[in-house]
């Protein structure tokens, strides 16, 4: 049944064929004959050996396994471009073993020199492979199909009928009228046809299915595509991050970046001028006492949008609705509250003011949260605590949030006074507090109460320092504490000049596949061979590659070229002769005009 | 308490009772391969019997001098034969098969379980008021809905039922083992799964799962039947009555296509399961173009979506290879489907990664 196979004994294999490796399982080189080239023939010839064996089937397969397996230990690994954290993490805990897997790059995986020599010459050997069999087939584009074997019967796929033609008839004009239907019929069909008749045979070679190869070419060339657009395109795509509280406006220059990865070609100076402003954002929680509560769902940051000298417009961000913005696609990251603190000085001078983004430490968004006051007072000041939109006491006495939104919005803060270790340049995380060089003023560990405060409420700070005011930012007359503290919106904003390339290289290819693995490409001769008051057809077909419905498709011609060519036979054949037919009625029933295609076995 | 009886308790009873139809459907079809065995052991025996009678009555001089090879050739066009035969039932239309009647209760099984578990699929679905496959639990419902599903609709074409007690047997492991361990009651969705490419990207993977299904189980077989022919074809040689001693593999083999045909069929299911799964790829970056804001970024699941469809293509390569067509490039689609099962199970289990939707905790 599988009729690709190609090993039939005197099967012919016409030059114009496909150019494949040459241990392409259909390859007509005799097996090994790429091994037994031994090369003694100094450097070309090694070389030219070496790029033989690279551009072999069997390499290919080779490195196609490799890669598979290459790509396996990422899984298990953490891997620095995607899980960073994790890889700190297993720095912890396996403090022998992670240098020695940072030393083989496994947690760089995908960037290791291993990997990437693997697909490397991968692709090296793709474009090996790609590039003769472009050129050949090109030329077998252009090509008349192979002449026809002189014998078909030895082909696998064979038939064979003798049509007795009317008395008088002219065998010779049978046979070409046999086979101008057949190469007609074929034409039609889609074969492209070649006549090619010799003495006393007439015949018709077809073939059929070039966009089977074309496919298969233009799959592996798309295939280089994706990875050209991949990795030049990287070159020109920049992600950053950045944050944004309810009222507050971003505006796209490095500056309002928290972090900012631009590609090797990108001019971090040209951003385009754009600003969003975060109006609202808003989430629902599935309610509590049913399946799943407390969990946040519908995430939507509604924006306000300007390009530089345009309109504004209203946006939204979405999670998988990212929003487009001048070539950019914005993102919506994370979210979290941001509650509005103001202290001032023993004095009454407010020394700080501001709107601080906590970051969400559980689903309930229990909030962890810095706040850093540098001048204005004695000594620098710096808080750190967590805020609780639903706060509720733990059987430890601690706290922690046991709903996600603003039911019993509590913030509690510690306070240390000290150096804050920002003045010397040294980058520090806005969400981090180094207490090293610092006194501990509140707190369990010093068994001074910690600042706990509501919406709305002051309280004084330790040691007469001054007070601190968690603002309520409910809009005048609202009722609840429902919009007490302002929520913030961490979004990413991408370029991708990639993307687009890849996607369409990548479609290519699905339709180069589905070409190159459905469409059959066959071969079909039909000859015709005039033999006395009879012709005798013979058919035959011979798959390029697998094809397991060519016996079928061949029985199919047989019996259409049938059909069309008995009543041919006897009109053309019966009505410009003499009438060679004067008893009609003869023996056995049968009817003198009419051409029997009769089967032979 | 039909007061308390919800819909999603109506597609777990669906679902168990579907679990019982496909045992008993796996127990029938293996009954089938037993009594195919027999039956082809059966025939044999008789021509063994056959033989012997008429070598008794022949002059014992040149039965002792040709008889070994009289009876290897005998063998060898045997397994033509039976070739022959079992390629034609397995080509033949429905109504022109072998009545195996105990392949027709499997399979008749197999399509009632089929409608109690489509039931199953859909009372979750509209209990959860979505598609049924946004957890391990649905992911399970309806891959091995579409196991069974691509089973019952490549019979109309091809008489695979050989295969029935494979496909049931997994289904019954698969979704038992879902309904015991991975089923968690309905919650909304969260965010990164609302998205059209939910219903896209995971029903064309499972569909490719359950192509890649079959072709696995065509590839075993193949691997047996290629392990059967080698014992035969070395028997060659052997006198008639070794033959008929010899072992040679199960013997429902002997009713099965050579392993040229089943190799075939084999690769037919992984090319068409390949296309899919090169669609589920594609699709799923797209997605996570959206939600995650790239489109590729080697995160667990990707890692394993690629080295499947590597490891698939690395199989179509095989098959154009030489040397490795046969039952090397089968080794391939075993392995491949491996790991396609090991990405469902393990992967979605233990591996850390953003796809953390199984719903289990
Ligand atoms: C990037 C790695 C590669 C991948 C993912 C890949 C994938 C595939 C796939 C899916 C097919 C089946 C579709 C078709 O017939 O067109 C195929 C076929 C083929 N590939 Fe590749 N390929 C790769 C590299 C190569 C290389 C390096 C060569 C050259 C040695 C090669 C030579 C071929 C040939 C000759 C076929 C036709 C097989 C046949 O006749 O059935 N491929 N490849």
């Amino acid at each position: 049944m599988s009729r690709s196979r190609s090993e039939t004994p005197g099967a012919p294999e016409p030059t114009e064929g496909t150019l494949r490796p040459a241990d392409h399982a259909d390859s007509t080189t005799d097996a090994g004959a790429g091994e037994i080239t031994q090369p003694a023939l100094g450097l070309v010839g090694w070389l030219r050996w070496g790029w033989r064996q690279l551009t072999s089937m069997r390499t290919a397969l080779v490195l196609l396994l490799l890669l598979a397996i290459a790509a396996v230990p990422g899984s298990i690994v953490p891997q620095r471009s995607a899980d960073p954290n994790g890889v700190t993490q297993y720095y912890v805990d396996n403090p022998d073993l992670a240098p020695v897997l940072d030393g083989l790059q496994l947690f760089d995986v995908y960037t290791s020199i291993w990997f990437s020599a693997i697909y490397i010459l991968l692709f090296i050997s793709l474009i090996g492979c790609v590039i003769p069999r472009t050129r050949h087939h090109w030329k077998a584009l252009r090509a008349r199909p192979p002449r026809t074997p002189a014998r078909l019967e030895r082909l696998a796929d064979f038939r064979s009928s003798i049509i007795e033609l009317p008395a008088g008839a002219a065998p010779d004009t049978a046979a070409a009228t046999a086979i101008e239907v057949a190469a007609d019929q074929l034409k039609r069909g889609g074969y492209r046809v070649e006549r090619y008749d010799s003495r006393g045979t007439l015949s018709v070679s077809a073939e059929r299915g070039y966009v089977r190869e074309t496919g298969n070419l233009v799959f592996h060339t798309a295939l280089i595509g994706v990875l050209v657009a991949v990795g030049v395109g990287g070159g020109f795509t920049y992600t950053g991050q950045g944050v944004i509280i309810e009222g507050g406006t971003f505006v796209n220059t490095l500056l309002d970046y928290t972090s900012f990865n631009p590609g090797r070609f990108v001019d971090e100076e040209t951003l385009t001028p754009y600003s969003l402003t975060l109006d609202d954002f808003s989430v629902t929680y599935q309610p509590s006492g049913t399946q799943g509560a407390g969990q946040a769902g519908d995430f939507v940051a509604h924006l306000t949008t300007q390009i530089a000298g345009e309109s504004a417009q209203q946006g939204e961000v979405r999670v998988n609705h990212p929003l487009d913005m001048a070539g950019d696609r914005i993102y919506l990251m994370g979210n979290g509250y941001a509650p509005t603190i103001t202290i001032r000085n023993s004095d009454g001078i407010v020394v700080f003011s501001e709107s601080v983004p906590f970051l969400a430490q559980d689903t309930n968004m229990t909030s962890l949260g810095v706040i850093k006051v540098p001048d204005g007072m004695p000594e620098q000041l710096g808080l750190v605590g967590f805020f609780y939109p639903t706060q509720a006491p733990l059987t430890t006495g601690a706290f922690a949030s046991a709903y996600p939104s603003l039911v019993n919005p509590v913030i509690t803060l510690d306070v240390y006074e000290g150096d804050l270790g920002i003045d010397d340049g040294t980058p520090r995380s806005v969400y981090a507090l180094d207490t090293t060089d610092m006194t501990q003023l509140t707190g369990r560990k010093i068994d001074v109460d910690s600042i706990e405060l509501a919406p709305g409420e002051t309280a004084d700070l330790p040691a007469g320092l001054g007070t601190i005011t968690f603002e309520n930012e409910s809009p005048a007359g609202a009722e609840g504490y429902d919009e007490s503290v302002k929520r913030f919106v961490s979004l990413s904003i991408h370029r991708d000049a990639a993307a687009t390339w890849v996607l369409l290289f990548a479609v290519l290819a699905v339709l180069g596949l589905l070409a190159a693995l459905f469409i059959p490409r066959r071969r079909l001769w039909v000859k015709a061979t005039p033999d006395g008051r009879t012709v005798r057809l013979e058919y035959a077909g011979l798959a390029r590659g697998e094809d397991p419905a060519i016996a079928a498709a061949l029985d199919q011609f047989v019996e259409r070229h049938g059909d069309a060519v008995a009543p041919l036979l006897r009109e053309t054949l019966t009505t410009p002769g003499p009438p060679t037919a004067p008893d009609r009625d003869d023996v056995d029933g049968s009817e003198p005009g009419r051409a029997d295609p009769r089967p032979v076995d | 308490m039909p007061g308390t009886l919800t819909l999603d308790s109506v597609s777990v009873l669906l679902v168990w009772t579907a679990i019982a139809i496909y045992a008993l459907a796996f127990i029938a079809y293996a009954v089938d391969l037993s009594r195919r065995g027999a039956r082809a052991a059966d025939a044999q025996d008789a021509v063994t019997r056959e033989r012997e009678l008429v070598s008794v009555g022949a002059a014992e001089a040149t039965a002792e001098a040709t008889g070994s090879t009289a009876a290897g050739r005998d063998a060898t066009s045997r397994l033509r034969a039976q070739e022959r035969e079992a390629e034609a039932a397995f080509q033949a239309p429905p109504s022109e098969r072998p009545r195996l009647i105990w392949a027709r209760i499997g399979t008749s099984l197999t399509v009632l379980g089929f409608l109690f578990h489509l039931g199953g699929d859909i009372t979750r679905g509209i209990a959860a008021g979505r598609v049924p496959w946004s957890n391990m639990y649905e992911f399970a419902l309806t891959g091995t809905l579409l196991i069974v599903a691509v089973y019952l609709a490549s019979l109309l074409r091809y008489d695979l039922r050989f295969l029935g007690s494979f496909i049931t047997g997994l289904v019954v492991l698969l979704l038992g083992g879902a309904a015991l361990a991975f089923y968690v009651e309905i919650s909304p969705l969260m965010d990164p799964l609302k998205s059209v490419w939910l219903v896209i990207h995971v029903f064309v993977a499972s569909l490719a799962t359950a192509i890649f299904a079959l072709a696995f189980g065509l590839s075993v077989l193949q691997l047996m039947q290629a392990r059967r022919e080698q014992k035969t074809a070395a028997l060659a040689d052997a006198s008639s009555a070794t033959i008929a001693a010899a072992k040679t593999g199960p013997r429902f083999l002997r009713t099965l296509p050579g392993s040229d045909a089943l190799e075939s069929i084999a690769y037919r299911f992984a090319i068409i399961g390949f296309i899919f799964w090169t669609f589920t790829l594609i699709a799923g970056s797209i997605w996570a173009n959206d939600a995650w804001g790239r489109y590729w970024g080697f995160d667990t699941k990707e890692v394993w979506t690629f080295v499947i469809w590597v490891l698939y293509a690395g199989y179509i390569h095989a098959r154009a290879t030489r040397g490795w067509r046969g039952s090397r490039s089968a080794w391939l689609s075993i392995i491949g489907f491996t790991a396609v099962m090991f990405n469902f199970t393990i992967v979605n289990m233990f591996f850390k990664g953003l796809h953390a939707y199984s719903g289990l905790s």
